[in-house]
C-alpha cells in the first residue's frame, strides 16, 4: 500500500469514527437535556457546549446573593416602559386590571392579578442585575416564585419549557423547566421594599438571576408552559437562549 | 514524534535538528488554531465593549456610577454618554455567539498544548531558560542584545533566546489562564458555582476590567512578537511554523 492511500484510510476511518462520537453524543446530549434550542447554525458548538456545562456542573446552582448593604443606591433601568395607550391606561388605574395568564401544559389555565401574586407564597433576594453590554447593579427583588406560580397551575409532566411574554410586543423569552423552577426565579412585583418602579418592569418582571438581564423580562403580562419551542422565535434581541454566559 | 533539541540557546542548529522542523507538529497546529481563536476573541471582544466602554471597579456599576476610567471610543448603545453625537449599531448577538464559540477552541487548543507540552517536555526543553541563560549576566547580556535589536535578539533558528522563553512561558501559564479566570467570573451562572472567581478580583466590575487590562497585554505581547518575527525574517518564520524543515542554516 502507498503512503498515500494509506493516508487517505487512516483520514477516513478517523472521519467515520468522529461521525460515530459526535453521533452519539449528540443523542447522549438530548437524552440529557444537555442540547439547548438553539444548537443549530454556525454557533451551535458554542451554544450547545455553554448549555451543557451550565446543565452539568450548574443545575442546582444558586445565583449570588448579597448583603442589604450593598444594594446600588442608583441603579439603572435602561430601556423604560413602552408608552402605548394600553400600558397607559393599565398604569392610571395603578395596574389593578394587570392580568398575568399562565396557559399551555398545564391541569388550569390562571389569570392572575399582582394581588392574586401577593397573596401566594412571597420571596425576596438581594442579586445582582448583569447585562450583556456589561454593567450591572444589585437590588433587593420580592415577588412570587415562578415555580409556585406554575405549581398552583398543575404544570404538566410533559412541560419543558416556560415561555414568558411582556406587554411590549417587542419582548419575549424562554427557559427550561429546570430553571423555571428554581428558587430563585421569581415573578417579581416589588423592588428595595416597595412596588416593582415601571422603568425596572412594574407591575410584575421575571426575575432569572442565574442569567443575563435580557432575560429578565419586563412587564410580564402572559405565560406560556409548552414541551417544545417550536414555532416560537427564541426571544427577541438576536442573542443567545441561554445566557448564563 | 519527538525530537531532540538543545536546550540551550545559544547552541547552533546541528545536523540532527536540520532534518526535522523547527516546530513539533502539536505546536505548529495550536499555535495557529490559537491565532485564530485570540483574533475573533479580540475582533468579537472590541465590539461588545463598544455597547459600554466604561470600567468599573468592584462589584457593580452602571452609568449612574462613577467609572473608574472610560475607553473615548462611541457606543452602540444610545443609553451610554461618550461624546459622540452618533451610535453605532449593535452587533452583540453574533459578537457573543463568537466570542464564546472561540474561547471554547482557545481552551480545547490550550489543553492539548499544555498537556502534549509536559508530555513531550517541550516546556522543560524548549521554554524554561536553560541553566547558563539563567545566571544573571546572562540575563543582562540578552537584555541589551534585546535593546540594540541586535541580531542575536532574534534568536538561534533552532532555539529561543532566554527572554523570548520567558514571554512565551508568561503568555501560556500567566495571561491565557487569567483571561479564562476573568472571562469566567463575569457569567452570571459560573459565580453562581464558584462565587470566589468574582469575590477574590474584588468583584464582578473587577473582573471586567482585568480581563480588559490583560487583553491589553495579550495584544501588547501580539505587537512585539510579530515584530521580533518579521526582524528575525518573517517568510522564513511563518514557513517553520507551518512544518518546513530548515534547508540552509545560517
Amino acid at each position: 500500500m502507498t503512503d498515500i492511500s494509506r493516508r487517505w484510510l487512516l483520514a477516513g476511518g478517523a472521519l467515520a469514527a468522529g461521525a460515530a462520537v459526535i453521533e452519539t453524543l449528540a443523542t447522549a446530549g438530548r437524552r440529557f437535556g444537555l442540547v439547548p434550542p438553539d444548537s443549530g447554525g454556525v454557533y451551535g458548538i458554542g451554544e450547545t457546549l455553554n448549555y451543557a456545562a451550565h446543565r452539568v456542573f450548574g443545575r442546582r446552582s444558586f445565583a449570588r446573593e448579597f448583603p442589604r448593604s450593598m444594594i446600588s443606591a442608583k441603579p439603572f433601568a435602561n430601556e423604560t416602559s413602552p408608552s402605548t395607550e394600553a400600558f397607559n391606561r393599565y398604569q392610571a388605574a395603578n395596574f389593578a386590571n394587570w392580568r398575568v395568564i399562565v396557559h399551555g401544559q398545564v391541569a388550569r389555565s390562571l389569570r392572575l392579578s399582582r394581588a392574586d401574586l401577593r397573596a401566594m407564597p412571597v420571596s425576596s433576594q438581594i442579586t445582582e442585575v448583569v447585562c450583556e453590554e456589561g454593567w450591572s447593579y444589585v437590588a433587593e427583588w420580592t415577588g412570587t416564585p415562578l415555580a409556585a406560580v406554575l405549581t398552583a397551575a398543575g404544570v404538566r409532566s410533559s412541560a419543558r419549557y416556560v415561555v414568558y411574554y411582556s406587554s411590549d410586543p417587542e419582548w419575549w423569552d424562554s427557559i427550561d423547566i429546570d430553571e423555571a423552577m428554581h428558587p430563585q426565579t421569581l415573578l417579581t412585583w416589588g423592588m428595595n421594599g416597595s412596588d416593582l418602579p415601571v422603568p425596572f418592569g412594574g407591575p410584575v418582571r421575571m426575575r432569572v438571576p442565574r442569567q443575563l438581564g435580557y432575560k429578565s423580562v419586563k412587564y410580564i403580562n402572559r405565560l406560556l408552559v409548552t414541551d417544545s419551542l417550536e414555532g416560537i422565535s427564541l426571544g427577541s434581541g438576536r442573542y443567545a437562549w441561554y445566557a448564563g454566559i | 514524534m519527538s525530537s531532540v533539541r538543545p536546550s540551550d540557546s545559544q547552541a547552533n542548529a546541528d545536523a540532527a535538528t536540520a532534518v526535522v522542523p523547527r516546530h513539533p507538529r502539536f505546536v505548529r497546529i495550536t499555535h495557529w488554531v490559537t491565532t485564530l481563536a485570540v483574533f475573533a476573541l479580540f475582533v468579537s471582544g472590541l465590539e461588545i465593549v463598544l455597547s459600554h466602554p466604561r470600567f468599573y471597579w468592584g462589584e457593580v456599576g452602571n452609568v449612574n456610577t462613577t467609572p473608574l476610567f472610560t475607553i473615548p471610543l462611541p457606543s452602540s448603545r444610545a443609553t451610554v454618554p461618550t461624546g459622540y453625537s452618533f451610535v453605532l449599531a449593535d452587533q452583540n448577538g453574533w459578537s457573543r455567539f463568537l466570542h464564546f464559540q472561540s474561547a471554547w477552541l482557545v481552551l480545547a487548543a490550550g489543553l492539548v498544548y499544555v498537556l502534549l507540552g509536559l508530555r513531550s517536555g517541550h516546556f522543560r526543553h524548549h521554554l524554561v531558560p536553560g541553566r547558563a541563560d539563567r545566571r544573571w549576566h546572562a540575563w543582562r547580556a540578552t537584555i541589551l542584545d534585546h535593546m540594540r535589536f541586535s541580531p542575536a535578539a532574534f534568536g538561534a533558528t533552532s532555539s529561543y533566546n532566554a527572554l523570548q522563553r520567558v514571554s512565551y512561558l508568561i503568555v501560556v501559564f500567566v495571561l491565557f489562564p487569567l483571561l479564562i479566570w476573568t472571562g469566567l467570573a463575569m457569567a452570571p451562572a459560573v459565580t453562581a458555582v464558584l462565587p470566589a472567581t468574582a469575590t477574590l478580583l474584588g468583584g464582578r466590575q473587577s473582573a471586567r476590567t482585568f480581563h480588559l487590562l490583560v487583553t491589553i497585554a495579550l495584544v501588547g505581547f501580539t505587537i512585539v512578537h510579530v515584530t521580533m518575527v518579521s526582524l528575525a525574517g518573517f517568510p522564513a518564520r511563518v514557513r517553520a511554523m507551518l512544518g518546513a524543515t530548515p534547508e540552509t542554516p545560517r
